[in-house]
């Protein structure tokens, strides 16, 4: 309908749009697109912390070198222990969180949104340090219950110990990934289209038929942008990581994000570091590719 | 509906208790927190916990407060009173928190209507950089923003932790959702009537789009506080730290004094939450809204 807006309207449109969109854009630019353009350039280069000294051009060595470093291999590895449980655990715990209150009367129902909500809103330093105090060998709650439960005998040093360390992070991390997807399954199962539930029971339809046949298909599109975000978080981990273990025991619980921060700023090595940036990205675009792809073929 | 009653009774008695349960868990470690910061040291490096604190004290707090001393504010050569360094941490991430707000509601109110109103050469590419974007791991792009904000005289200021979170593209992204629901027509008829481009978005686009405005604003908000990340790498001295960023400062110079850790992770917790609980209902509403053909 607007094909045939004339030349000076087009005019007018266009400038005021870019005027409208201007300081929006000097942000977005600055503070998004440069870094982003600057991290893939010094990627290729020796870059350290230091910007005075010149960056030295030094092709793909950055790369080469990441497949042979270990503790990146290791990194690597668990960050994809880490996405492939917390994903699905957090679709599902979610959806059926999701499913069971969202018809609940306005009261119960913000109740439970803000519950789940709140180890997000709490904030990931003030919710690791207690998680910190919990898992902690002496004093802490768990041993304490577990002991007393029966179900250990002695005390376990949760974090120090590779066996347990990135189970006890992973755990953590599902407690503060799952606030964003049950709101968004809430109102997604909130917006299904009442005439096809009502049409389906009134043809026999028990509600496990209606949920699968009906309901699943219509909060498609919600699954699949929280399948996106629940991943790109999950491979971001970092600061449980930072505040809880530093990495270790001996590299057992290194992401690529502690890894790619530990190398720019204990290490120094700002390109390397980068390096290990452009590869994160590509891959959680890849993993978004595949995803959409899949929910598109359904 | 009465012929399945047997079963769904039940079934909402088993997912009530799970409910019940699962609130209980996820509620522990804040009562943890207010509690521990509550009790004496001997209480909390007891090997039997205590579940309710059975002496309350508030030596954890006077130890928090005792720690270090900042100048309440500084403005050039303006040097505010000297107060504890936690109350200038305090103050730091309020006034961080509220600048990114109030830039990002600002810039992506109007980017959102250009995005969705305008017809203009360059749009479509505009909006597909900016969906692309926020599909890239927001930390990545930290890292080398670290050179930017010294070149920029920015690093270890408030600004470069303000910058990144406007310049961060979800707040245009909103807004263009909310601005699709303006008329058309209405803003026609403002054109033939001869009003400006900025008259024509204060009176009739502004008041349309207050609704996301408001949950873009308390979105923000919770995330520029909470975003430990962004805070870690930019700011270095201790009076320009946030409050999580000064508690987890703590955590690594006594990190068995559990009392201590957890005052102060009060003191940065309760103020966010009170936050979020009072204005949930815009908030739940950005998260959704932000989702849509996301």
């Amino acid at each position: 309908m607007r094909q045939t807006m004339s030349p000076e309207l087009r005019r007018r449109e266009t400038i005021s749009g870019y005027l409208f969109l201007l300081p929006s854009l000097v942000f977005f630019l600055g503070f998004v697109v440069i870094p982003m353009v600057m991290c893939i350039i010094t990627s290729f280069t020796d870059a350290t912390m230091n910007s005075n000294q010149p960056d030295v051009f030094i092709g793909l060595a950055n790369y080469k070198e990441l497949w042979q470093d270990p503790i990146f291999l290791k990194a690597l590895r668990n960050t994809i222990v880490i996405v492939v449980v917390s994903v699905p655990v957090v679709c599902i715990f979610s959806l059926w969180v999701a499913s069971a209150i969202f018809n609940m009367s306005e009261g119960p129902l913000s109740f439970f949104r803000v519950v789940f909500y709140l180890p997000v809103v709490t904030g990931s330093v003030a919710v690791t340090v207690v998680w910190k105090w919990m898992y902690s060998n002496y004093t802490g709650i768990i041993n304490y219950v577990l002991k007393n439960g029966g179900i250990i005998d002695k005390n376990i040093n949760w974090l120090g110990d590779p066996k347990y360390a990135l189970a006890c992070i992973i755990i953590i991390l599902l407690t503060t990934s799952v606030g964003q997807p049950i709101v968004l399954y809430v109102s997604a199962l909130g917006n299904v289209d009442h005439s096809l539930v009502e049409a389906a029971e009134v043809d026999g339809a028990n509600n496990t038929q209606v949920f699968w046949k009906i309901k699943w298909a219509q909060i498609m599109p919600t699954t699949l942008y929280i399948l996106v975000i629940t991943t790109i978080n999950s491979f971001q981990c970092f600061a449980l990581i930072q505040l809880l273990t530093s990495g270790g025991p001996n590299h057992a619980t290194d992401t690529i994000m502690y890894y790619i921060y530990y190398t720019a700023f204990t290490r120094f090595r700002f390109g390397y570091g980068n390096a290990m940036g452009v590869v994160l990205a590509i891959f959680i675009a890849i993993l978004s590719a595949v995803q959409f792809r899949l929910a598109k073929e359904k | 509906m009465s012929k399945k009653n047997g079963a769904s009774t039940s079934y909402k008695v088993f997912s009530w208790v799970i409910l019940i349960l699962l609130a209980l868990f996820f509620l522990f470690p804040l009562y943890w927190i207010i509690t521990g910061a509550l009790k004496t040291p001997a209480a909390i490096n007891a090997a039997k916990p205590q579940w309710w604190p059975s002496e309350f004290t508030l030596r954890n707090f006077q130890v928090l407060f005792s720690k270090r001393s900042a100048p309440l504010f500084q403005f050039g050569s303006v040097v505010g009173p000297t107060v504890p360094g936690a109350i200038r941490w305090l103050l730091n991430t309020v006034f961080m928190a509220v600048m990114a707000m109030i830039l990002t509601c600002i810039t992506a109110a109007m980017a959102g209507y250009a995005l969705a109103k305008k017809r203009f050469i360059g749009r479509a590419f505009l909006f597909s950089l900016i969906v692309a974007a926020m599909a890239l791991p927001k930390q990545v792009i930290l890292i080398p923003l670290i050179r930017e904000m010294s070149k920029l005289h920015l690093y270890d200021t408030i600004w470069s932790v303000i910058f990144p979170t406007v310049g961060w593209p979800f707040g245009v992204f909103l807004m263009k959702q909310f601005s699709e629901g303006i008329p058309g027509e209405m803003l026609e008829a403002a054109r033939i009537d001869g009003a400006s481009e900025w008259k024509t978005f204060t009176t009739i686009v502004y008041p349309m789009v207050k609704p996301g405005i408001g949950a873009l604003a308390i979105f923000t908000f919770i995330n520029s506080w909470n975003d430990y990340f962004l805070q870690l790498i930019m700011l270095a001295s201790n009076v320009n730290y946030t409050i999580s960023l000064g508690i987890a400062t703590m955590q690594a110079e006594n990190s068995t004094d559990y009392g201590l850790i957890m005052a102060g992770a009060t003191l940065a917790a309760i103020p966010i939450i009170i936050v979020f609980v009072i204005f949930q209902k815009y908030f739940t509403k950005g998260i959704t809204m932000g989702a849509v053909k996301g």
